[in-house]
């Protein structure tokens, strides 16, 4: 039985063990790279996605488990040739170096502040603290997640 | 220009080089390839071959190809206007793509935006022996600057023949030649069109001063930048090819263990998986990653395990087991330490142990190898892809010309990508299932079969006179390496010995190097010997100093903190280091607040003055100089490999503490611009001094001298 899940708004069917963790699908079968293997143990962030809104990590949700919830990855949030506001952010901050936890760093931060939109740097550590940068980017992630929240209240009005 | 010809001597810590590749197969052969378009293209020969010298020794020869040999770095300018330079550096996040391509808009007067660097490709660029030593800016990038400037007087040599004139009076300027006199100018791409010149370069080219960069020294953001945000940048875990499948290797439990049966026919009998067994070797690739990883985990051997030393012992270990003779280039004498330490007024001894730790790159290990014709093409994250090259060209018996590499800009390295393990890995199953296959090691090969910054030991004997004057400095690092060996500080009587000791666990470089080990021991230890002449830290280290650039770092950076502070809270502490190594000075200054009640220690704030001669991109060098503290803190506070009977046994990042934005404490990086000193490296040195500066600081609160590295692994618990 294929599995039904719909990501960026477009529906698939795969045909994988239920088990299989979403980050292989997303991969391997959907061709979705912008979404990274960082460990496989839920403990770098880098496989970042929002399902069903919320941040999680891809490696540990199974295939199954995310039938029927709407999936959001690094390439569904550009629209139209426009940058989503973190994206943006993370763009003008120059908040990367090898940008390998980029796309993780940018889930995570458009999860914290679709719930949060004005969150504390308290909050914002506390929020990524599940997500690993090698690098030492950290404070231009900070800089960058603040910008986003600016920038996405400046949008809305 | 003398550092872009000196001779690059390889430090012995970086073990890597000199060990044979992982994996040894029986193998055939063959051929060639060929490249560059219409357009004029220069050459740089390597003078008195400069950038060849950065040749790793070991057990095989480097470049045996068409390629001229001595050409380290060539530039094209397209017909259409385009500009390509070729560098064999691979980008690993220090942003050098960025900053090439700003120096060769600056040298050649075109706009940043017309520059494109292709780098580390073995069939398309010059051979380089790697990206490491902080060598790109101040090698590649005047060589690339000296390429520009040659290639921009062929263009005003070509003007003045179109124009019938001569060309001294002619200005190259936006991408185009222009003749003041006339007011004609032609556009670098009409120069370029129709022409196939290429041009070696005049054994000298001057190229601009620092002082006159317009593109260069400026702000740029990463090239590309887009590309990352957007995940659309395809590193070498993302490529995809048609019938790929996904390779996985079977690893011992433990290190040196040898295969003794293994029965794999469980794994054979899957549907489209296939089995390699070559000597130690064995592996599988199937169409799926979740079906390598079943067929992997069908696989049933007996191995034959090996006794070894666990992480306990190291230390005692390694002091006992130091080979007697070390290469006398690690040896450094002047006047008589037993001299210096009987006239001192105070002596001071002490020993330092550093622990091994991991790169853990976030983009772990991995290559997509595809044959045809029995030629092998590699896509590999690594930081030596002519290594890579030659070492696959000799594990499957086939000339290096029958060998492409390929480096997709890489989730970093560190130092810690210089092997080519994934990319034979996966050249072998690739060879075997006649069919393209990826291998991407997981994050427990990469804490495993990676190799580790190697541990050390360090002995300190000193001797200060009455008025707070260096008179001995005996300094012997055991293993860990001889990088940043040699003090600063004025001391006329010294000895400093680096110490060989065989490798427990696989060993090799990582940023900085020893550098970071031996920066430790000795500003601990100036720490230290400080509080004995009851001196301030900064004024003890500004008395034994003399170096100039040295001393504004320290001035800079104790500024900017306000050093001498005063406590203004219960467990609050500051300390101070600093260092040079590479052609670069730095200086931090860190505030600690210990709980003596919990034992936890946090860096409260870190501030770091930073000089590396001319800066050629202060965006990207803030990122690194930054990244690098960070960095720096983990392998301070927390970092540690912990091992027993051949296994790792921290081999995740639950168990692995890197720093994560908790850990990340108030950061200021002071970048001195000195327009008239050549560009050094900024990668390594800006991690030295962190380590001593909070440990330093640790003590100024606690009144504890933590002397080995991790510093609180489990909190402030001296035993």
């Amino acid at each position: 039985m294929p599995i039904k899940i719909e990501v960026n708004g477009k529906r698939y069917a795969v045909n994988y063990p239920p088990d299989t963790p979403l980050l292989y699908v997303l991969r391997d079968e959907l061709q979705l790279s912008g979404t990274k293997y960082g460990c496989g143990e839920g403990q770098c962030g880098a496989c970042t996605v929002l399902l069903g809104g919320a941040p999680r990590r891809s490696c540990q949700i199974p295939v199954s488990a995310a039938a029927g919830k709407p999936i959001t990855t690094i390439e569904g949030l550009e629209k139209d040739g426009r940058l989503h506001p973190v994206q943006q952010a993370f763009l003008d901050a120059g908040a990367f170096q090898c940008a390998y936890c980029t796309s993780g760093m940018i889930m995570s931060s458009v999860g914290l502040l679709q719930t949060n939109a004005n969150p504390s740097q308290a909050e914002v550590v506390q929020f990524l603290q599940g997500n690993v940068c090698r690098c030492g980017t950290h404070p231009r992630i900070m800089e960058a997640v603040r910008q986003a929240a600016k920038m996405i209240e400046e949008r809305g009005r | 220009m003398s550092d872009i010809t000196e001779k690059f001597v390889l430090e012995p810590e970086r073990y890597e080089f000199r060990r044979a590749p992982m994996h040894q197969f029986d193998l055939a052969r063959r051929d060639f390839f060929k490249i560059l378009g219409a357009g004029i293209a220069v050459f740089a020969i390597a003078k008195e071959a400069g950038a060849a010298q950065e040749t790793a020794p070991g057990h095989r020869s480097f470049h045996s190809e068409e390629l001229p040999k001595d050409i380290d770095a060539w530039l094209h300018v397209g017909a259409n206007g385009s500009i390509t330079g070729f560098a064999g550096k691979a980008e690993i996040g220090q942003n050098i793509r960025t900053a090439l391509a700003q120096s060769i808009a600056d040298e050649l007067r075109v706009p940043f935006e017309s520059v494109r660097m292709v780098m580390a490709d073995t069939a398309l660029t010059p051979f380089d022996a790697g990206t490491f030593g902080s060598r790109t800016t101040p090698s590649m990038t005047p060589q690339l600057r000296r390429v520009a400037s040659a290639a921009r007087d062929l263009l005003i040599a070509a003007a003045a023949k179109e124009w019938n004139i001569a060309p001294a009076g002619l200005v190259a300027a936006d991408a185009k030649v222009s003749d003041p006199a006339s007011g004609r100018s032609l556009r670098y791409a009409e120069l370029a069109r129709g022409t196939t010149l290429a041009q070696s370069l005049p054994s000298e080219d001057p190229v601009t001063p620092a002082a006159q960069w317009t593109i260069a020294g400026k702000p740029i953001p990463k090239v590309d930048g887009r590309s990352f945000v957007t995940g659309r940048h395809q590193y070498t875990t993302d490529i995809s090819l048609p019938g790929m499948l996904y390779g996985k290797v079977f690893r011992p439990p433990s290190f040196g263990a040898t295969l003794i049966s293994c029965d794999d026919s469980a794994a054979r009998a899957m549907t489209g998986v296939i089995v390699v067994r070559d000597g130690e070797f064995v592996g599988v690739a199937g169409p799926s990653a979740r079906e390598a990883e079943r067929a992997l985990n069908a696989i049933h051997a007996q191995w034959k395990e090996v006794p070894q030393i666990s992480s306990k012992e190291i230390f005692s270990y390694l002091e006992q087991n130091a080979t007697a003779k070390s290469d006398d280039r690690h040896r450094g004498q002047k006047g008589s330490v037993e001299d210096g330490l009987a006239s001192a007024a105070h002596r001071l001894d002490a020993t330092y142990n550093v622990a091994y730790i991991a790169h853990a790159p976030l983009e772990p290990r991995a290559a997509v190898a595809q044959w045809a014709d029995g030629k092998l093409t590699v896509w590999t994250g690594t930081q030596r892809p002519f290594a890579n090259r030659d070492e696959l060209a000799a594990v499957f018996h086939i000339p290096e010309s029958s060998v492409r590499v390929m480096v997709p800009d890489t989730g970093s390295a560190y130092g810690g990508k210089h092997t080519s393990d994934a990319a034979i890995e996966a050249a072998r199953l690739a060879r075997a299932a006649g069919h393209p296959v990826k291998v991407v090691w997981t994050r427990e090969e990469e804490f495993t079969w990676a190799y580790f910054r190697p541990a050390g030991v360090i002995e300190v004997k000193s001797g200060i006179s009455s008025d707070s004057a260096l008179t001995a400095w005996e300094f012997h690092n055991y293993h860990s390496g001889s990088s940043g060996i040699e003090t600063p500080y004025v001391v006329a009587n010294q000895r400093t010995e680096y110490h060989a000791v065989p490798l427990i666990l696989r060993s090799g470089s990582y940023r900085g190097l020893a550098a970071t080990a031996n920066h430790f021991a000795r500003e601990t230890h100036m720490d230290a010997l400080a509080k004995v002449a009851k001196m301030d830290s900064f004024d003890f280290r500004m008395k034994n100093l003399s170096d100039a650039r040295m001393r504004a770092v320290l001035e800079a950076a104790a500024k900017s903190f306000g050093w001498p502070r005063k406590k203004t809270q219960e467990g609050q502490g500051f300390g101070i280091a600093c260092g040079n190594e590479k052609g670069s000075y730095v200086a931090t200054c860190a505030e600690i607040a210990a709980d003596k009640k919990s034992g936890e220690v946090r860096v409260v704030r870190l501030v770091e003055a930073f000089e590396c001669g001319a800066i050629v991109n202060p965006d990207g060098l803030r990122n690194q100089v930054v990244g690098a503290m960070i960095q720096g803190l983990g392998g301070a506070l927390f970092e540690a490999i912990g091992f027993e009977n051949g296994r790792i046994k921290n081999p995740h990042f639950a168990s692995y503490r890197v720093p994560r934005f908790r850990d990340v404490p108030e950061i200021e990086a002071i970048l001195l611009d000195r327009k008239d000193i050549p560009s050094a490296g900024a990668g390594e040195t800006p991690i030295m001094a962190v380590a001593p500066a909070v440990g330093n600081a640790i003590f100024d609160a606690t009144g504890v001298r933590l002397n080995n590295l991790p510093m609180v692994p489990n909190g402030l618990r001296t035993a």
